[in-house]
């Protein structure tokens, strides 16, 4: 495998699974959790996943995983078709790529000490070096994410929410993943404490050459840490690119409106150059004809409804979804 | 700014009883909220924020307790009423929004006649009077077509729908004053900004005072007049808005106004408060925020109590104003 072959790539994927409709003897339906994502990450790369409750973004970092059935499309991690991957192939790709949750306290057993949950994944995975090394192995991994020496016998109810998320993180860190995909990783943090992660998960990159799949709800925390950024919208992805084009040359209408939103920490902070998206994110089960943008759109035509536009480069590495977009030029 | 305050928050105490013993939650709270106003209550968690919010509308449930203080309101002691005077006074004149619109909404009885039982608790109105009454609340707070969708259940609408909703529940007395604890936290982003928006609006609109308790310095520059900075339990500033984002007189403030990512900041790294809030159970003579503090020295080993930093501001530092971040990374 070359250099130049991404870690993960994945074309089209599509996840769809059947859900109830209202009432106890309602169909039926399928929802579109992914409805068609191709994306690329590159080893030592982070990519930032932004979208909406209800973008499909959860859904497609397990799906990469492959912790969720996919209904079509390919996945290679490593240059590897791993789309069809069976039960023991599967076991050996989860030493590569680990998945950090969002909530720190609910996925710890408050039962097991700081030890057995990092030595966990290092057990599952055959250690078989002993007792001792697997000590050493440890007290490394607590060193690594910056947690005090004497974490190892302590239960988590002892740690503050942000110890928590380090706890979890040495946990994914322990059998020397390539790929780690964080779910909302400092969302339920306090903004103190958030920056602590994230910048964590920056040294880490450098150290070790991890690649990231950072999944958020808002523009404002990947910007730092991330060299791609992904918006998703309704189970697509709508724009994508390096981070400066994201954030300082939004094309789709949906990414202007995301930035508009962020409530920056100034006042008299009016001259936002884009307008805030009106109306809410639609249904999985039922999204809207043609572009599924349309009905928040402040650039909506009767094309936008007929036909879905296709994500087309514009720029080196910048592509958009949008019948209409054109740059407009940042007011400053 | 009218010179009486509309609701009056004195020394206000708040204990929870845990098995270590007594953590004050909420230790020695003052402050005032003015008609018209909206004072935000900012703080991260443990910081005693929600608690004393609770604790005004006689809410502290065990293992909390109120252990001190008062809160006067139209000429009485909230803290001191008998209950039926709190009943009376809640949802009516005044009126609380919370963080989780689906868990405050019971979700078997539609809207409309969660609406009317507030207004049948708290007005004199018929029930046609009523009915009209809440297709209006609910085309207040944007819900389209609300004369067919009040008959709808909670699920039935987006989480966004649903805040708005309680949001019409809470103003259906026409309320003096609201109180927001985290009321945009659970929602998205966009969804977040329009709620925002529709606060201000029906501020405007209504003249209501609003105390407003968040974590996020980012929302409280969108609507605040005021801000009530809270550390541990404790206020550590309290100041009017514009001044505090000008120039944050508290080390904390100004290291969590820094900490709030915002979209023009280029830098690679994010900039964090080192350390961890104090262990309230184990409460010290210094400084609460000392241990995190880059500008700490030997005269923070005594705690310093809020003072006059100027221009109607008190903040709770033996040095205000000192950039003491400069010099951290």
């Amino acid at each position: 495998m070359s250099d130049a072959t991404p870690l993960l790539q994945a074309r089209d994927l599509r996840v769809h699974y059947p859900v109830r409709s209202a009432g106890w003897f309602g169909k039926p339906v399928l929802a579109r959790a992914v409805d068609g994502v191709s994306l690329e990450l590159a080893r030592g790369e982070t990519l930032g996943l932004v979208g909406e409750s209800g973008s499909g973004k959860t859904t497609l970092g397990r799906a990469v995983l492959r912790r969720t059935p996919l209904t079509s499309g390919s996945l290679h991690f490593k240059g590897e078709d791993i789309t069809h991957a069976g039960r023991a192939q599967l076991r050996d790709l989860r030493r590569h790529m680990q998945l950090v949750f969002q909530d720190p306290s609910t996925s710890l057993n408050p039962r097991h000490t700081v030890f057995d949950a990092i030595a966990e994944p290092l057990i599952v995975h055959g250690w078989s070096d002993g007792r001792d090394a697997l000590r050493r192995r440890v007290g490394e991994l607590i060193a690594q994410v910056g947690l005090p020496a004497d974490s190892a016998e302590r239960y988590p109810h002892a740690f503050s929410g942000g110890q928590r998320q380090r706890v979890g993180i040495a946990r994914a860190l322990a059998i020397r993943p390539d790929l780690i995909v964080a779910d909302e990783p400092v969302s339920a943090l306090d903004v103190s404490v958030r920056a602590q992660i994230i910048n964590l998960f920056q040294d880490l990159q450098q150290e070790l050459g991890l690649s990231f799949l950072l999944i958020a709800h808002d523009l404002a925390v990947v910007r730092h840490v991330s060299h791609r950024i992904a918006i998703m919208y309704a189970g697509q992805v709508v724009e994508t690119g390096a981070r400066d084009d994201i954030y300082e040359r939004p094309l789709h209408p949906y990414t202007r409106g995301l930035l508009a939103a962020v409530p920056e920490p100034e006042r008299g902070h009016t001259k936002a150059a884009y307008t805030v998206a009106t109306g809410e994110p639609p249904s999985p089960m039922s999204p809207p004809s043609g572009c599924r943008y349309h009905p928040r759109c402040p650039l909506a035509a009767e094309r936008c409804r007929l036909a879905a536009p296709p994500l087309e480069t514009r720029a080196s590495g910048h592509a958009v979804a949008c019948w209409f977009a054109q740059p407009i030029p940042a007011t400053p | 700014m009218n010179s009486t305050p509309l609701l009056s928050v004195r020394d206000l105490s708040v204990e929870f009883l845990t098995r270590h013993g007594t953590v004050k939650a909420v230790d020695a709270v003052s402050f005032d909220l003015y008609a018209g106003e909206t004072l935000a209550l900012v703080g991260e968690s443990g910081s005693g924020k929600s608690a004393c919010a609770l604790a005004l509308m006689g809410l502290t449930t065990l293992p909390g307790r109120v252990a001190g203080g008062q809160v006067r309101f139209d000429g009485q002691d909230l803290l001191a009423a008998p209950p039926r005077v709190l009943e009376d006074l809640r949802g009516n004149r005044i009126a609380m929004v919370f963080q989780d619109p689906m868990s405050a909404l019971n979700p078997l009885l539609t809207i409309g006649t969660q609406m009317d039982e507030v207004l049948v608790r708290h007005t004199p109105l018929t029930a046609a009077q009523r009915r009209a009454r809440i297709v209006e609340l609910l085309a207040q707070v944007g819900i389209p077509k609300p004369a067919e969708r009040l008959d709808r259940l909670p699920h039935e609408f987006s989480g966004g729908q649903r805040q708005r909703i309680l949001i019409a529940m809470a103003l259906a007395c026409d309320p003096q004053i609201l109180i927001a604890d985290e009321p945009t936290t659970a929602l998205d982003v966009t969804i977040q900004a329009q709620i925002l928006e529709l606060l201000a609006q029906l501020k405007q609109r209504l003249g209501l005072a609003m105390l407003l308790v968040t974590h996020d310095l980012g929302v409280v520059a969108k609507v605040a007049d005021r801000v009530a900075v809270m550390y541990a339990g404790r206020l550590v500033e309290l100041s009017d808005a514009d001044a505090l984002y000008a120039a944050p007189a508290h080390p904390y403030t100004a290291g969590l106004l820094r900490a709030t990512p915002r979209l023009t900041d280029t830098r690679r790294r994010m900039i964090a408060i080192d350390g961890v809030p104090p262990d309230l159970r184990h409460r010290t003579r210094h400084c609460d925020f000392a241990p995190r503090c880059p500008g700490a020295d030997a005269a923070c080993a005594e705690r310093p109590a809020l003072q006059d930093v100027g221009q109607g501001r008190v903040a709770a530092c033996v040095r205000p104003f000192t950039p003491v971040w400069t010099q951290v990374s």
